[in-house]
C-alpha cells in the first residue's frame, strides 16, 4: 500500500516514513512542537484563530464545515470549562486515513490539540478513538506519556502558563458514534445517540460545556498552518479549499493507499490512471464513490475526459462530494446493485435505532433489497426503494439518514440498468 | 464494528444479574482507577470499564455488571443499555479468537466473501457460532478502516491485512 504525497510536499505524511517516527525526538528533529511555541510566545487566542480562519482549513471528517468558524463560535465569556475533542471514530467506509496518523505520527495529533486547546482556553482534551483501534490507542497513550515527561502537556507547558491534559478514550463498535453529538454522549458513559442541534457543541457540548470536536486530519493540519501562516497554507489549495487533503484509495487499483493532494488536485482520472497506477488486471472502470460510502457514486463516463477537479467544489459540480476522502474505485465486474445492498446492510446495521425514519426506513430498505436480489422483486421496487430513502433523508434525526439514502438514490438514477435486469429477468 | 451475530440472546432474554459481584486484584482495581481519574463524571469511564471486565472475564457477565454498577453508582439497567448498544461488548461468551472479518464494499470488491468462506470451512462454523471447543468464535463485520489493505480480519485487537486464503492458514496455525 502506498502512503505519500502527489502533487505538492508532503505536509501531514511529512513524518510517515522516517524509523521511529512516532518517537518525540524524532518528532522534534523534523520540526516537532515549533508551533506550539511559536504559539506560546506571542500568540494571542485570537490570532491563532485567525490564521486557522485564513487558512480556509475545512473539517475533514466528513462535513466540510470551516474550522476557523467553528472554533469562533465558542463563547469567550462561559464560566464552564471548555473541551477539544479529537474524533478518531474513523468508521466511514473506504476511510482509513487517520489511522495512518495516529499510527505514524502521534505527536503531530497532540500538537495540534495542544494549539486548539491554547485557542480555545481549553484544560481538557480527549481523544475519542474507535474501540477496534485498540493498538492506536496504545500508540497515543506512549505518546502521551512521552510528551507529558517531556512538560509539553500536563501543567505549565512549556514553561508557560498554560496548561493542558489530554485523554485517550475508546469507543466500542459503532459507526454513529463519527456524528459529533454521539460521540460526545458516548463520551459521557450512554448509549451513542445523537443530540438535538441547536445547542451546537461549540456552546453545550461535553458535560454540557462548550466543546469543539474535530477529525484527526483536521487537528493534524493545525501545527503547519500556524508555521507556514494561514494565508500560505490556503494557497496550497484553491480559494475555499485550503491546504492538501488525505484521500483514503480502495477498490479495483493498482496501488491503493493514503494519498495526500493539493485541494484542486486536477484531475480525478489522471488521479486513478496515472497515481494510482490505473485499474488492477487492466479491467475497465465503473464507477466511483470519491468520499466515503455516504456520497453519490459516480458514473466512470462522469470522471474520464470530464477534467473534474478534487476538491469540495469540484466535486460538488462533478455530482457528487468530498466527505471524508474514502476513494473506491471499482471496475466493470461490480455490480451497483449488489454495491449498494452491501452498503445499505451497513446503514441498517448502523442505524442506533434513535429516530423511527433511519431506523425503520434502513430496515425496510434491506428487506427489498434482500427480495429483489433472491430474484422476487417487483416492477415498483426500485420506486419502493426510492420512495424509502425520501422519507428517511432529511427527516432523519441526525445525518446518518441522509447518508444511507444518497447512496441509493444515487446508484438507481446512474445505474439504472444494474437494477433493471433484477426485475426484467429476475435474475438474482 | 463488530456485527450483531455474537450478541443475539440478550435483547430478548431476561438476565438474571443474581448477588454475585465480580472481584478484582488490586493491580486491577488500580488500572481502573487510572481510567476514573480521566473524567469529571465516573460514567464516562463506562466503555473502557467495560472492555478490563470483559478481558478478565470473557465477556460482561452478570458478576461483571453489578460489579460496573456498584463500581460507577449507577443501576444494573444504566450498564445494560449501555453494554447492548455498542457490538464490540460482549454479553455472552465468544471464543478464545474471535474471527472477525470486514464484509463492508472495499473488503466485498476484493473478496472478503472468499475469506469468510475459507474460515467457515476450516473451523466447521458458521458466521456468528463458536467452535464447541470454546477456541474459534466467527463473525462478519463492517468497515474496519483497512480498506487499503482489503481484504482483512480482526482476531480480538489484532489486525491482520491482504489476506489470501494460504496466509489465513498461516494466521489460524500460528495463535498459541
Amino acid at each position: 500500500m502506498f502512503i505519500g504525497a502527489i502533487g505538492c510536499e508532503p505536509l501531514q505524511l511529512a513524518r510517515v516514513h522516517l524509523e521511529n517516527s512516532r518517537s518525540l525526538d524524532v518528532y522534534r528533529q523534523h520540526g516537532g512542537y515549533e508551533a506550539l511555541k511559536k504559539v506560546l510566545n506571542g500568540m494571542s487566542a485570537d490570532d491563532v484563530i485567525n490564521e486557522v480562519k485564513k487558512s480556509a482549513l475545512r473539517g475533514r471528517g466528513g462535513a466540510g464545515f470551516p474550522t476557523g468558524m467553528k472554533w469562533s463560535f465558542v463563547p469567550k465569556d462561559s464560566p464552564k470549562p471548555k473541551y477539544v475533542v479529537c474524533n478518531a471514530d474513523e468508521s466511514e467506509p473506504g476511510t482509513f486515513k487517520d489511522r495512518y496518523l495516529l499510527e505514524r505520527d502521534p505527536h503531530l495529533l497532540i500538537e495540534g490539540m495542544l494549539i486548539a486547546a491554547y485557542a480555545l482556553a481549553s484544560k481538557t482534551c480527549y481523544i475519542y478513538t474507535r474501540g477496534e483501534y485498540r493498538y492506536l490507542i496504545d500508540i497515543m497513550d506512549q505518546a502521551l506519556a512521552e510528551a507529558r515527561a517531556a512538560g509539553l502537556v500536563g501543567a505549565n507547558i512549556l514553561g508557560t502558563n498554560f496548561s493542558c491534559e489530554i485523554y485517550t478514550h475508546t469507543g466500542a463498535g459503532a459507526y454513529i458514534c463519527g456524528e459529533e453529538t454521539a460521540l460526545l454522549s458516548s463520551l459521557e458513559g450512554m448509549r451513542g445517540h445523537p443530540r438535538m442541534k441547536p445547542p451546537f457543541p461549540a456552546v453545550s457540548g461535553l458535560y454540557a460545556s462548550p466543546t469543539v470536536v474535530n477529525n484527526v486530519e483536521t487537528l493534524t493540519a493545525v501545527p503547519d498552518i500556524i508555521k507556514m501562516g494561514g494565508e500560505a497554507y490556503q494557497k496550497l489549495g484553491t480559494e475555499k479549499s485550503g491546504g492538501t487533503k488525505l484521500w483514503s484509495v480502495s477498490g479495483h487499483v493498482n496501488r491503493p493507499g493514503v494519498y495526500e493532494l493539493p485541494m484542486g488536485y486536477d484531475d480525478m482520472e489522471k488521479f486513478i490512471m496515472e497515481d494510482c497506477q490505473g485499474m488492477l488486471d487492466g479491467k475497465k472502470l465503473k464507477a466511483v464513490i470519491p468520499g466515503g460510502s455516504s456520497v453519490y457514486i459516480m458514473r466512470a463516463d462522469q470522471i474520464i475526459g470530464k477534467d473534474v477537479r478534487m476538491d469540495y467544489e469540484g466535486l460538488v459540480a462533478a455530482g457528487s462530494s468530498v466527505g471524508s476522502g474514502g476513494f473506491i474505485v471499482m471496475d466493470e465486474t461490480v455490480d451497483v446493485f449488489e454495491s449498494t445492498k452491501n452498503l445499505t446492510e451497513f446503514y441498517k446495521h448502523e442505524s442506533c435505532g434513535w429516530c423511527t425514519p433511519c431506523r425503520e426506513g434502513t430496515d425496510w430498505l434491506v428487506k427489498v433489497f434482500k427480495r429483489v436480489a433472491d430474484g422476487a422483486g417487483r416492477l415498483e421496487d426500485v420506486q419502493l426503494m426510492l420512495d424509502l430513502c425520501d422519507n428517511i433523508e432529511g427527516k432523519s434525526f441526525c445525518p446518518l439518514g441522509d447518508a444511507a439514502s444518497w447512496p441509493i438514490q444515487s446508484a438507481i438514477k446512474r445505474f439504472p440498468e444494474d437494477f433493471k435486469k433484477r426485475l426484467v429477468n429476475g435474475e438474482s | 464494528m463488530s456485527a450483531n451475530l455474537v450478541k443475539i440472546g440478550p435483547l430478548s432474554q431476561p438476565v438474571d444479574i443474581g448477588d454475585e459481584i465480580a472481584q478484582f486484584s488490586p493491580e486491577i482495581e488500580a488500572e481502573i482507577d487510572q481510567h476514573l481519574a480521566k473524567y469529571p463524571v465516573p460514567r464516562s469511564a463506562i466503555l473502557p470499564l467495560m472492555f478490563i471486565v470483559q478481558r478478565e472475564r470473557g465477556y460482561l457477565d452478570p458478576p461483571g455488571v453489578a460489579y460496573l454498577a456498584k463500581r460507577l453508582a449507577l443501576r444494573f439497567t444504566d450498564i445494560w443499555e449501555v453494554a447492548t448498544f455498542y457490538s464490540m461488548i460482549y454479553t455472552e461468551p465468544v471464543g478464545k479468537y474471535h474471527i472477525q472479518v470486514c464484509r463492508t464494499l472495499s473488503c466485498k470488491i476484493r473478496g472478503a466473501g472468499k475469506i469468510t468462506e475459507h474460515c467457515s470451512q476450516k473451523l466447521g462454523i458458521k458466521p456468528g457460532e463458536t467452535t464447541a471447543d470454546g477456541r474459534f468464535s466467527l463473525s462478519e463485520v463492517e468497515c474496519l478502516g483497512s480498506c487499503g489493505t482489503a481484504p482483512m480480519f480482526q482476531i480480538n485487537f489484532d489486525y491482520h491485512e491482504d489476506l489470501t486464503p494460504a496466509k489465513v492458514d498461516q494466521i489460524l496455525a500460528s495463535l498459541p
